[in-house]
């Protein structure tokens, strides 16, 4: 997994809330067998018109939001289905980070899987991150961020406004295993003997398997 | 004297393996269930990592969401939902891992064929990589889903990295009313909890009405917790629970020994949860989804709100977005509101009972001839225990299509999919924008009101509703 550090990148406003996983990837592309090139198919019916051509008016669409790679969104970003295809998406796309008041659980957790950073901001934060996304689309301008992990920031700077920056807490082992890019099996393979312990105190015989008829 | 403890923290405190300090605690997973889509990455990286899967007998697979609901003898016709089968059939080859295919009596709906075969018990942690294996947690089980890269770290290890979920118990006191059902319940305690209330927590549902559900009605319960953001939601293991799965294939052998631990299991008088929320059974009428999440629900003596009506922003923004999605004008009472298609099925609403409730709505009527009508049992003993009872020549001679086992229409991996601007009655789970075809619309109502708007060809109020049964 890549590990993330310190990000800068430009901010892709995307204004809703309750998006859910069934729109960040829809179904028909969950057929692919791999983990890759999931990006194309991202916010597939909100991207693209009936006839295949980009919607302009849809936010990732938009000139603010050319090569962005951290999303900002509202409250309980990618709730519903379980699908990883989702934070696969986000990251083929070229997302490192999301930005949101809050996010459901098993995406939240799917997100750290793979090398993206899910950022919890209060409400009047995020609000205040949208004003500062919209103003700079106004001026011609893309709004950038940089996320400091081990810091725990987020920082923006932009022309004429006050400087900007908030801190965010991540469980501090998803945290270690983010900036270290691990990998999370290898750390819990080294815990084989306590898992064969706990398999003899429950009665599990190693390879003896559930109860079958 | 110990503290008094949750079911949860009772199955929690069993399953914790280790906490190394600075680490997430590992959580030992009794049952793993698998389906086709969320899986072929999980294998495929456990291959190119060279690791084995480390206790093959403990998971358990079957294709669902992909598969065709016509003749199975066919060949799948979709070469990709075909080689997502294939990729299933062949990793479960190579990792000797029990798989109940598509010709096999048992397949069906992961969801459905867990509690039924036994597999699912009380006590236990069970995952799955899908968000509605809350619904094993009506057996009195810790079940939640899981993403790809964690089923994989489940084959390879049998564990998962968790952090300790905080509690909400709901309390469902008072009886439901005639006509009112368990998907009517749940539907409004979503709407009244949001769809992000039970984030971060376990739902345990508790109470007097919850006690005089059945399985079934627990199952269908449990299984929409993750719509009000909750991962799990779980019922104390009773009578109820015991009378279910004795003999079920999977039971325990000394089933009154298991039955002697399981009875253990309830929350001990006095527990603490982290947060409790009561409910009055008796207030519930039928609930009708009107927007693109399943929080936007309204009574079936309702109207669609006006967005205007919303204080918060937000909110009304959002309404305004999903009324126009839907086709709907704010005001429009839900009844008369005219329906294309009826889908009855899916993990929430395809078990027997099910059947047996939309049947009895149906009997002596025919479906609207501008309705689309099917039926879809939830696995292969649905299907014949309802053919055994007779409940498929109800459905037919109405004009329903009677289908094989899968998830068909809940999500429309399958060819089974709404057209554009069709208008569905569905006992489905999502009415997410597009989730059963693109720019399709989807109402979300138990099965008796599904069964009812097939045969009115618009929504109708079930407690008025004439059965000849
Ligand atoms: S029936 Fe629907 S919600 Fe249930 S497992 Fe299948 S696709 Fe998911």
């Amino acid at each position: 997994m890549e590990p993330f550090t310190v990000h800068t990148g430009v901010v892709a406003a995307l204004d809703r809330a309750n998006v859910d996983t069934d729109q960040i990837i829809p179904k028909q592309f969950l057929k692919r067998i791999e983990r890759t090139g999931f990006g194309r198919f991202l916010f597939f019916d909100w991207r693209f018109r009936p006839d295949g051509s980009p919607d302009p008016a849809f936010e990732l669409n938009r000139p603010e939001a050319a090569g962005a790679t951290i999303l900002l969104a509202r409250r309980n970003f990618g709730c519903g289905s379980s699908r990883e295809h989702a934070p696969w998406a986000l990251a083929d796309y070229g997302f490192r980070a999301v930005i949101a008041p809050s996010f459901a659980d098993i995406f939240h957790s799917n997100c750290f899987q793979n090398g993206m950073l899910p950022i919890a901001l209060a409400d009047a934060d995020v609000e205040e991150l949208f004003r500062r996304a919209a103003a700079a689309a106004r001026d011609g301008r893309q709004l950038r961020a940089v996320i400091d992990l081990a810091a725990g920031t987020v920082t923006v700077d932009a022309p004429g406004d006050a400087p900007f920056q908030r801190s965010f807490t991540v469980d501090p082992f998803r945290r270690d295993c983010l900036l270290r890019g691990l990998d999370s099996i290898a750390l819990s393979l080294a815990h084989g003997a306590e898992i064969d312990a706990w398999e003899q105190a429950h009665g599990i015989a190693p390879g003896a398997g559930a109860s079958s008829p | 004297m110990p503290a008094p403890r949750t079911l949860l923290d009772k199955i929690w405190d069993d399953h914790v393996v280790c906490a190394p300090p600075g680490e997430l605690a590992l959580v030992y997973v009794d049952r793993h269930l698998v389906h086709e889509v969320t899986s072929p990455q999980a294998f495929e990286g456990l291959r190119l990592a060279g690791r084995r899967v480390r206790r093959p007998e403990a998971t358990f697979a079957t294709p669902d969401h992909n598969v065709p609901t016509t003749d199975r003898r066919l060949p799948i016709a979709d070469l990709i939902s075909r080689q997502q089968i294939d990729t299933l059939r062949s990793n479960c080859r190579e990792f000797g891992i029990r798989l109940f295919d598509l010709d096999d009596a048992d397949q069906g709906i992961v969801h459905v064929i867990g509690p039924e075969l036994g597999i699912t018990q009380p006590g236990m942690t069970i995952v799955c990589g899908d968000s509605h294996t809350a619904t094993h947690g009506a057996l009195g089980a810790l079940a939640f889903g899981i993403g790809t890269s964690e089923v994989e770290h489940v084959l390879a290890t049998q564990t998962l990295r968790q952090a300790k979920p905080r509690s909400l118990e709901i309390r469902v006191d008072g009886r439901l009313a005639p006509g009112v059902t368990a998907k009517d319940l749940v539907l409004y305690i979503i709407g009244r909890l949001s769809t992000e209330g039970g984030t971060g927590f376990v739902i345990e549902y508790t109470g007097s009405c919850i006690r005089s559900l059945s399985m079934e009605e627990r199952m269908t319960v449990c299984n929409m917790s993750i719509e009000a953001g909750a991962r799990a939601g779980m019922i104390a293991p009773d009578a109820v629970t015991f009378d279910y799965l004795r003999g079920r294939d999977f039971a325990p052998r000394d089933f009154d020994a298991a039955v002697a631990r399981w009875e253990r299991l309830p929350s001990d008088p006095g527990a603490v949860y982290d947060r409790s929320e009561r409910f009055d059974a008796a207030a519930i009428v039928p609930q009708v989804t009107w927007g693109t999440n399943p929080a936007e629900v309204v009574g079936i003596d309702g109207c669609v709100p006006d967005p205007a009506s919303f204080a918060d922003p937000g909110q009304r923004d959002g309404a305004a977005r999903s009324l126009a999605y839907m086709g709907l004008a704010g005001g429009t009472p839900i009844v008369g509101i005219p329906i294309d298609r009826v889908f009855i099925g899916s993990c929430t609403n395809s078990r027997i009972e099910d059947l047996r409730e939309a049947a009895r709505a149906v009997r002596g009527h025919r479906v609207a001839p501008s309705v689309h009508a099917m039926v879809v049992p939830g696995s292969g003993r649905v299907k014949r225990q309802a053919e055994a009872e007779g409940l498929d020549r109800v459905f037919r001679d109405a004009g329903f299509e009677w289908r094989e086992a899968g998830c068909s229409m809940c999500l429309g991996m399958n060819p089974d999919t709404l057209a554009p601007g069709e208008r569905c009655a569905s006992t489905s789970n999502r009415n997410f924008e597009g989730r059963q075809g693109k720019g399709g619309r989807t109402h979300l109502v138990s099965p008796t009101m599904a069964a009812a708007a097939a045969v009115a060809g618009t929504f109708v109020d079930v407690r008025t509703w004439r059965t000849d049964a």
